[in-house]
């Protein structure tokens, strides 16, 4: 078993511990629902050090990523990050990454836990030239604040001028002599940064964030909360709605496919093999919750199935993201729920959006 | 408490009214419980038998039988309210049987705490 520098604190805190992907991590604190309304209201903060971040240094960094993912970075800029899918040759999604830009020869990626080692072991098989590779999972904290408070917070701790300002923007300011890399994104659909730095001055961030962020109703939060939260806000999560397996095209992420970049691993399969399947949003009508693999049908055939679903804290209802074929135009859909057919609606993605 | 005996699954038997429900230690593990499927009046119930399903955020567990009997009232209640559980797991009765066979087997609630600290 692997444990985050916060494993101490949480045991402290009463957290519900689990295993996930060789880590304990709390699953929650005080409650899943509780931590997750005061995500939408007002601000939580999580341990998110499971995470693996993955380093490319050299002139050409830029070349192998280019290669490695679906996205294009060539309009990226410094200080800047992008969401993007690394696609095997068949056009399966290896990993869904945010890649952090610091300059045109520095480059972090940052990517599932249960991927880190493969995605390590992709990446160094994937180096061209000069470019050099370090997986810095294991000697990086990674805190989240998410919420419409946690700029609030923020601003108790470090100066406004050290904050990103715009979504997927990132700062490197230094704290206590250390840098740390402070960017405005999250995994939650509110407002929110996250913060990655050393184990121990994890700590201190993560010790001052709960302290300033108890006038502002700030949360622990856990896993549970923060699966619902970016369910609610329609974010895929891979394991469930992607995996090896999965063409990157099927899963309604075409923003960050770009099949007119001149090349990148999986782009010929990707321009030629015509997607089959297509992720959708579904809200229960019957009483009941679809989890991850229940049947889904149409009036007459099995049209696929739900990669997850859970009850949506903020909506008051069952949701769940589904993968079904791609001609399947129903607006209403039956999910099997031990042995019970319940009838869901077909709804956009996001379930959620904040105001 | 003296009216209840327990299953080791954590599923209790009011005695005096014939109520059936789960403990608090099972709310407690189950966390924040938001679905409550259960049986129709007149299903029979069949002790250690599954008859009803309890969902948390993160998961489903299946509730058995403490008695064997036939449902003569469900709790519609618990149905717009599943929280009623986590608020207290001991008055949120889910079922009403009738005529139920109560078995020597069950557990006092000082025997079912017991196991728990096993």
């Amino acid at each position: 078993m692997k444990y985050t520098p916060f494993y101490d604190r949480h045991l402290q805190s009463g957290a519900k511990m689990v295993e996930f992907t060789g880590y304990s991590m709390p699953i929650q604190f005080k409650g899943i629902i509780l931590e997750h309304h005061a995500v939408r209201q007002k601000c939580g903060l999580f341990d998110v050090s499971h995470m693996g971040e993955l380093l490319l240094t050299g002139k050409n960094a830029f070349d192998t990523i280019q290669n490695l993912i679906t996205n294009d970075i060539s309009s990226l800029q410094n200080n800047k990050a992008r969401y993007t899918l690394m696609a095997n040759m068949r056009g399966g999604v290896v990993d869904d990454i945010i890649v952090y830009k610091f300059h045109d020869e520095r480059y972090m990626l940052v990517v599932n836990a249960a991927n880190t080692q493969k995605d390590a072991e992709w990446v160094k098989r994937h180096l061209i030239g000069d470019a050099r590779f370090e997986n810095i999972s294991e000697i990086t904290a990674l805190i989240a604040l998410q919420g419409a408070l946690a700029e609030s917070v923020m601003k108790e701790i470090f100066d406004m001028k050290d904050l990103p300002q715009k979504y997927f923007s990132f700062t490197t300011p230094r704290f206590s002599g250390e840098e740390v890399i402070i960017s405005r994104t999250g995994y939650t659909g509110e407002d929110g940064f996250e913060i990655y730095c050393s184990n121990n001055l994890g700590l201190r961030i993560y010790d001052e964030l709960i302290e300033k962020g108890k006038d502002f109703g700030l949360e622990l939060c856990g896993l549970g909360a923060r699966d619902t939260l970016r369910m609610e806000a329609g974010m895929p999560l891979y394991g469930h709605e992607m995996d090896d397996s999965t063409l990157a095209s099927e899963i309604n992420l075409d923003f960050a496919i770009k099949t007119d970049k001149p090349y990148f691993i999986g782009k010929e399969a990707l321009t030629n093999i015509r997607p089959k399947y297509k992720r959708i949003g579904l809200k229960l009508i019957d009483r009941g919750i679809a989890r991850q693999n229940a049947k889904v049908y149409d009036e007459e055939n099995e049209v696929g199935i739900v990669t997850s679903g859970t009850h949506s804290p903020t909506l008051g209802y069952p949701i769940a993201m589904a993968r079904v074929n791609i001609d399947t135009d129903a607006n209403e859909l039956y999910v099997e729920v031990r042995n019970k057919k319940l009838k869901a609606e077909v709804v956009p993605l996001p379930f959620y959006k904040r105001k | 408490m003296k009216d209840l005996v327990f299953l080791p699954t954590h599923e209790w038997f009011n005695k005096k009214d014939n109520t059936i429900g789960i403990s608090d230690f099972a709310q407690k593990e189950l966390g924040d419980i938001v679905f409550v499927e259960l049986p129709e009046v007149g299903d029979i119930l069949e002790k250690g038998q599954s008859f009803a399903n309890v969902e948390s955020v993160k998961a489903v567990s299946e509730i058995y039988a403490p008695v064997s009997g036939e449902v003569v009232e469900v709790n519609e209640e618990l149905l717009d309210s599943p929280e009623l559980i986590n608020q207290d797991a001991f008055a949120a009765w889910l079922i009403k049987v009738s005529d139920p066979e109560v078995m020597e087997d069950l557990l006092s609630y000082e025997d079912y705490i017991k196991t728990i600290k096993e």
